[in-house]
């Protein structure tokens, strides 16, 4: 038991990121709510960043800063500064995929009027009925 | 360290790797900032053209077995990023730039009848950086770098499939979902790189190699390895995560499906190729095992599922996305026998699928310029009021289906090959089966095309229009007849990922 607790308190930050990353993915496939959804989105993206960055964090390590005092020591320990500019560009990556997905969602709302997913899945159904199969590319031009 | 180009000289040609991502990728914001739709598209062909010139340019310089390798800022790897272009990838790059000059011809034309005038320019700036975005993915050596150009591919790939909207609402819905479905593959492809860079400390595919055969049997690895598959898996859509796929192709813009179908999708298997091989060590007993009991079950139900759902298609854009899924199921299907001929064959499908799809897509374009409609119905009698047309059609269809002397049988049949010789006739089988499908879908679509008489009569659409058709058309046939070119490349392709 001992050995389990320590097994956990040890990796604590892949806990964390393991519990947000399963329930980001949970929103998205269980919210019928597109905003929700992007919202779920977002936590599983950050679930990422946070791995990331646990992965470079050294024992003692401080911040990857060179200051003069310390330059010629070899003592100390720094963090991998590597994961964090990695997961910049994740990041920003994140801003854009959600920027467009919001884009997406105004939209939809300005053609449907909801941003249920259920409603809109009756919509398009309806639609298809209405059209009677003929192709959108007649009735809107 | 005695790299293979000389750095810091100026000539163009040292930088050619480098230049092929890169022209695409300034032209965009360009384009943008003049703001002309008739300037912009000449922009963009001409910057087309320039790609396929210097992919043509690579694939020569690769094709005798050479690697050229490119360091970015002359910074050495692994601390650099590196472009790698070798065979595997130089004949996918030739067959992306050449399908986007191709697809440019035809967007002259076609664009007016679906997208506004005044966001052309917008819609060519998003089709150059989807462009980079997927030559980025093929040439370069670095997995982040990797992740990158996937998602400034993805992302404008999103934005390009919503533009069917101004005809259809039903493709915001296909784009958003095609968004979440993708962002989740793409986050899952991070996370398997953060546990390889957890394993090795390395961001180089060469680097990586080496440390993971180090390394031996570790599970971190092998972690990385499954979030890696999943995730693109999503991607190329693989069968059971194909859902995206279908409406996203449906409802987007002619042009944008025709280079979607014909690169996106492949772009996609080649990551996963390149990783099998490059990265990950294919000898590896726990790569092998997942190869053999999930991409094969998996590969052959995309092959007769999705072919058996195409025959019940009335919508033909649908159809023919259908008909993808399963030869998506033909490349995996190459991939997952794990031997050099079946890899070989999957790399010669993906080229020559891609062509086969973009003739049909870019055909079945043209006849909904003139019918405005998608259902099978409409095209009743065009076959007489629009022979080159149809004409192009029947010939990506034959080829869709294996006939000899069409591209698609060279591949089927390298296929064919490689599972019988592994053994798996019980495979084989399916193969033909799946063809077999394919025949019927194709079919009921030429019946209605020739045997069935039309109240309307429609005239052949514009010269302009035509010859981007009829280019895949005689590629269709080409690369059925000489087979020098991707079978011989294919080969080299083997051989270097094999290695």
């Amino acid at each position: 038991m001992d050995i389990n607790l320590n097994f956990i308190y040890g990796h604590l930050p892949y806990w964390l990121f393991i519990i947000l990353m399963l329930s980001g993915l949970f929103i998205v496939v269980s919210r019928g709510n597109l905003i929700k959804k992007i919202v779920g989105l977002n936590i599983f993206q950050t679930s990422v960043f946070m791995f990331y960055i646990s992965i470079g964090k050294m024992k003692g390590g401080t911040a990857p800063i060179l200051l003069e005092k310390s330059a010629n020591s070899s003592a100390v320990i720094y963090s991998n500064p590597l994961p964090h500019v990695l997961i910049l560009t994740a990041i920003v990556v994140g801003i854009a995929t959600t920027a467009l997905g919001l884009a997406l969602i105004i939209k939809i709302r300005e053609e449907y009027d909801t941003v249920e997913e259920d409603d809109i899945q009756k919509m398009d159904q309806k639609d298809l009925k209405k059209y009677n199969k003929k192709n959108v590319l007649e009735t809107n031009s | 360290m005695a790299s293979e180009i000389k750095q810091g000289t100026l000539e163009l040609v040292n930088h050619l790797p480098i230049l092929q991502v890169i022209t695409p990728m300034l032209l965009a914001p360009l384009l943008v900032v003049l703001n002309n739709k008739t300037l912009s598209w000449l922009l963009s062909f001409l910057g087309t053209l320039a790609c396929l010139f210097i992919s043509f340019l690579l694939i020569q310089a690769v094709s005798d077995g050479s690697i050229i390798t490119y360091y970015l800022g002359g910074w050495v790897p692994p601390i650099g990023i590196e472009y790698r272009i070798d065979a595997a990838n130089a004949i996918l790059l030739f067959l992306i730039s050449i399908i986007s000059v191709i697809v440019l011809i035809f967007s002259y034309t076609s664009l007016h009848a679906e997208i506004p005038e005044e966001k052309h320019t917008l819609f060519y700036s998003c089709f150059l950086l989807c462009l980079t975005g997927l030559l980025g993915v093929v040439a370069t050596a670095d997995i982040f770098n990797v992740f990158v150009f996937l998602e400034i591919s993805s992302l404008s790939t999103y934005v390009l499939v919503a533009q069917g909207a101004y005809l259809d609402r039903r493709a915001l819905s296909a784009s958003f979902n095609y968004l979440i479905m993708g962002t989740i593959g793409a986050t899952f492809f991070v996370i398997g790189i953060g546990y390889i860079y957890m394993a090795t400390g390395s961001l180089n595919m060469i680097d990586i190699a080496e440390r993971v055969s180090q390394l031996g049997d570790n599970k971190t690895i092998q972690a990385g390895f499954a979030f890696i598959v999943v995730g693109m898996g999503l991607k190329l859509a693989m069968v059971p995560l194909h859902v995206w796929l279908p409406n996203a192709y449906t409802f987007a813009p002619t042009v944008v499906t025709c280079f979607l179908a014909a690169t996106a999708t492949k772009v996609a298997l080649y990551v996963l190729i390149r990783f099998v091989f490059s990265v990950f060590n294919y000898e590896d007993s726990f790569v092998n095992e997942l190869f053999f009991l999930l991409l094969m079950p998996l590969a052959v139900i995309a092959m007769i599922a999705a072919s058996v759902i195409a025959i019940f298609k009335q919508n033909l854009k649908k159809l023919l996305a259908y008909s993808s899924l399963a030869q998506i199921g033909y490349m995996l299907l190459g991939l997952s026998l794990m031997s050099q001929k079946g890899l070989a064959s999957s790399l010669v499908h993906m080229v020559n699928h891609g062509f086969t799809k973009a003739a049909l897509f870019m055909s079945l374009g043209a006849f909904v310029l003139n019918t405005k409609n998608v259902y099978i119905k409409s095209l009743r009698g065009l076959g007489k009021s629009m022979p080159f047309t149809s004409a192009a059609f029947v010939i990506g269809g034959l080829s869709l289906i294996g006939v000899p002397g069409t591209a698609g049988f060279i591949s089927k049949w390298l296929l064919l090959e490689a599972a019988l010789e592994t053994g798996y006739w019980l495979v084989a089988i399916f193969i033909i089966a799946s063809s077999l499908f394919a025949v019927i879908y194709i079919w009921k679509i030429i019946e209605v095309l020739y045997f069935s008489e039309s109240s309307d009569s429609y005239n052949e659409v514009s010269v302009l229009t035509l010859l981007p058709i009829s280019i895949l058309a005689l590629f269709c046939i080409f690369l059925g007849i000489n087979t020098s070119f991707t079978v011989d490349v294919a080969n080299m392709a083997t051989e270097i990922l094999f290695k």
